[in-house]
C-alpha cells in the first residue's frame, strides 16, 4: 500500500513550479510555466524543437538558473538553496536521464562501476552488496551480467541509454528527470523500459518529469501532459484527454501529424 | 452514482478553418447503483462522445456530469485519475497496452495500482482469464499479438479485475462467440447484483434487452442546428 498512503497522507505536491522563466539574451527559453507534481505522477512534456522543453527541465533540474518563478520541493525552495544542498538532492532524492548517455555515464569507469557510483554516494559501503545490486539492475535493463566490467565506451548507443536509467535509479529516487529517455532506442527495449518505469511509479510512488517527442510513449506512461511552443505552455490536462481532444491548434497539429503504424 | 444534467460538447476545428462543431447539447441521464442503462441511436449520434465524456476522456463545454460526487466536466486532471483507479472503470473496444508486458500481468494492474498484494492480484487476474476462455498457455504472452476476440476478452478481464462502483461497457460482447459472450452477461449481472451503476453501448439486441434496466437514445441529445 505504499503509493497509495503516501497519495492519501501527502496532500501536497512533491514538486511546486510558479511562472518559471528563462531568456537566452532577447529569446525565450521557457516563459510563465506553473505546475504542480504529485507523488506517483508521471507529467509528459511534448512540442516541436526548440519549444523550451529542454530548458525547462534543465531549470527545474537546477542545471539551469531560471529568470523567475519559483520552484519548491517538496515544501523546500530549490532556488534558495545552496550549491552543497542542491548537489545533495541531485545525489539522493532526484535522478536526470540526459539525452545523450554520454551526458549521464562516466566513460572511463566500468558499466558495474557506474551503477555503483550513485549507491556509494547514499553510503553503501559492502563491495558485494553494491556488486550484487549492480548486476540485477543492469538485467532489469537488460545487458548481459558479463558485461558488467566493461566500459559504457564499448557499449552500443542504446545499451548507455539503458545504463544510464539503471544507473539513475538504482539509488531509489523519488524524482526523475528524463530527456528523450527512449529516443535512440530499439523498440522491443523501448517497450521493456516503459513497463519498468511503470512498475517503479505504481509500486515505490516515483515521480517523474519526461520530455519526448513520442506521443506514444506518453499517452503509455504519462498520467499528465504539457504541450509547449515558443516558450510557452499552451495547453495541459489529463493526457489521453489532451492528445484526443486537444483545444489548442497547435496540439491538434501535432495530434494529426503523427503517421499510424 | 452517474449524474449527467444539461451536458454539451462541441469539437473547433482550429486547423480546418476553425469550424466549429457542435455535438451534443442538454443532455441528461442518471444512472443509479445496481442498475445497467444502454445508449441507443444511430452511428455517429454521439453514444461514444458521451461514454468518453464520463471517463474524462473528452472535455465537456458546459452542464454537469457528476460520477460518484465528482464533476468531472470541472475536476483536476488528479482527480480524475484517482477516481479512474478506484471508483470509475472504463472496457473500451481496443486494448491499449505496453508490449511485451504478460497478458497476466495486463489484466492484473489495475488491482496492482490499487495496492492489491501481487499474489492476490494475479490470482484475481488468472480467475477471469480462465472463465473467459483464455487458454493458460497464453497468459505469459502479451495479448498484443492475441485475435480480435481474445483482445478484447483480456479487455473485459482487465475491466472487470477491480470492483469498480461504477462501469462504462463500449460494446463489451461485439466480436464474441455465443460461450464467451454468456460468460461477459453473467459478468454485468454479477456487477449489477453487487450494485455497480453501468452506462453501456450494446448493438447486440438481445444483450441489451438481457442487461439493461433502461435504455436512452442520445438522438435527443443532439443540437439541433439552425437552418
Amino acid at each position: 500500500m505504499t503509493l497509495m498512503e503516501t497519495m492519501v497522507a501527502t496532500d501536497r505536491p512533491l514538486l511546486k513550479v510558479e511562472g518559471l522563466t528563462k531568456g537566452y539574451g532577447p529569446r525565450i527559453g521557457c516563459a510563465g510555466v506553473t505546475f504542480d507534481l504529485w507523488p506517483g505522477e508521471v507529467l509528459g512534456i511534448v512540442g516541436e524543437s526548440g519549444s523550451g522543453k529542454s530548458t525547462l527541465l534543465s531549470c527545474l533540474a537546477g542545471h539551469l538558473r531560471p529568470d523567475l518563478g519559483s520552484i519548491h520541493y517538496d515544501g523546500r525552495d530549490v532556488l534558495a538553496m545552496g550549491e552543497t544542498e542542491r548537489r545533495c538532492l541531485g545525489r539522493t532524492d532526484w535522478a536526470y536521464v540526459h539525452q545523450n548517455p554520454r551526458d549521464g555515464l562516466r566513460m572511463g569507469v566500468s558499466a558495474g562501476g557506474n551503477v555503483g557510483e550513485r549507491l556509494m554516494a547514499i553510503g553503501a559501503r559492502h563491495y558485494g552488496e553494491i556488486r550484487g545490486k549492480a548486476v540485477a539492475w543492469m538485467d532489469r535493463v537488460e545487458i548481459a551480467a558479463d558485461r558488467v566490467d566493461d566500459r559504457p565506451s564499448a557499449f552500443s548507443g542504446g545499451m548507455q541509454q539503458r545504463l544510464q536509467i539503471a544507473r539513475n535509479l538504482v539509488t531509489s529516487p523519488r524524482l526523475v528527470f528524463m530527456d528523450e529517455p527512449t529516443g535512440g532506442l530499439d523498440v522491443s527495449v523501448q517497450a521493456r523500459l516503459l513497463d519498468l518505469m511503470r512498475g517503479l511509479v505504481r509500486d515505490l510512488g516515483l515521480s517523474v518529469v519526461i520530455v519526448t517527442h513520442d506521443l506514444a510513449v506518453v499517452r503509455l506512461l504519462a498520467h499528465r501532459l504539457m504541450v509547449m511552443k515558443s516558450g510557452h505552455v499552451v495547453e495541459q490536462g489529463l493526457t489521453d484527454q489532451v492528445l484526443d481532444d486537444p483545444q489548442h491548434s497547435y496540439t491538434q497539429l501535432l495530434v494529426s501529424s503523427v503517421l499510424q503504424v | 452514482m452517474i449524474h449527467i444534467d444539461n451536458l454539451s460538447k462541441s469539437f473547433t476545428l482550429h486547423n480546418q478553418g476553425s469550424t466549429v462543431i457542435p455535438v451534443m447539447a442538454g443532455a441528461a441521464l442518471e444512472v443509479a447503483g445496481g442498475e445497467c442503462v444502454g445508449l441507443t441511436g444511430r452511428s455517429g449520434a454521439g453514444k461514444s462522445t458521451l461514454m468518453r465524456m464520463v471517463y474524462g476522456n473528452y472535455l465537456a463545454a458546459g452542464g454537469r456530469l457528476l460520477v460518484g460526487g465528482l464533476d468531472v466536466a470541472r475536476a483536476q486532471p488528479r482527480e480524475i485519475i484517482r477516481l479512474r483507479r478506484d471508483t470509475l472503470g472504463y472496457v473500451s473496444q481496443f486494448l491499449r497496452v505496453v508490449p511485451r508486458v504478460p497478458t497476466l500481468d495486463v489484466v492484473a494492474e489495475p488491482l496492482l495500482a490499487l495496492g492489491t498484494p501481487v499474489e492476490q492480484a494475479r490470482q484475481r487476474a488468472a480467475d477471469l482469464l480462465a472463465r473467459l476462455n483464455i487458454p493458460e498457455r497464453l497468459w505469459s504472452l502479451s495479448p498484443t499479438t492475441f485475435s480480435g476476440g481474445e483482445q478484447q476478452r483480456v479487455n473485459i478481464a482487465r475491466g472487470f479485475a477491480h470492483a469498480y462502483p461504477a462501469l462504462l461497457l463500449d460494446e463489451p460482447t461485439a466480436s464474441l462467440d455465443a460461450a464467451n459472450r454468456e460468460v461477459v452477461l453473467g459478468l454485468i449481472e454479477e456487477a449489477k447484483a453487487r450494485g455497480a451503476a453501468i452506462l453501456g453501448i450494446f448493438h447486440d439486441e438481445g444483450a441489451r434487452a438481457r442487461v439493461c434496466d433502461r435504455l436512452v437514445d442520445v438522438t435527443g441529445f443532439t443540437p439541433q442546428v439552425a437552418a
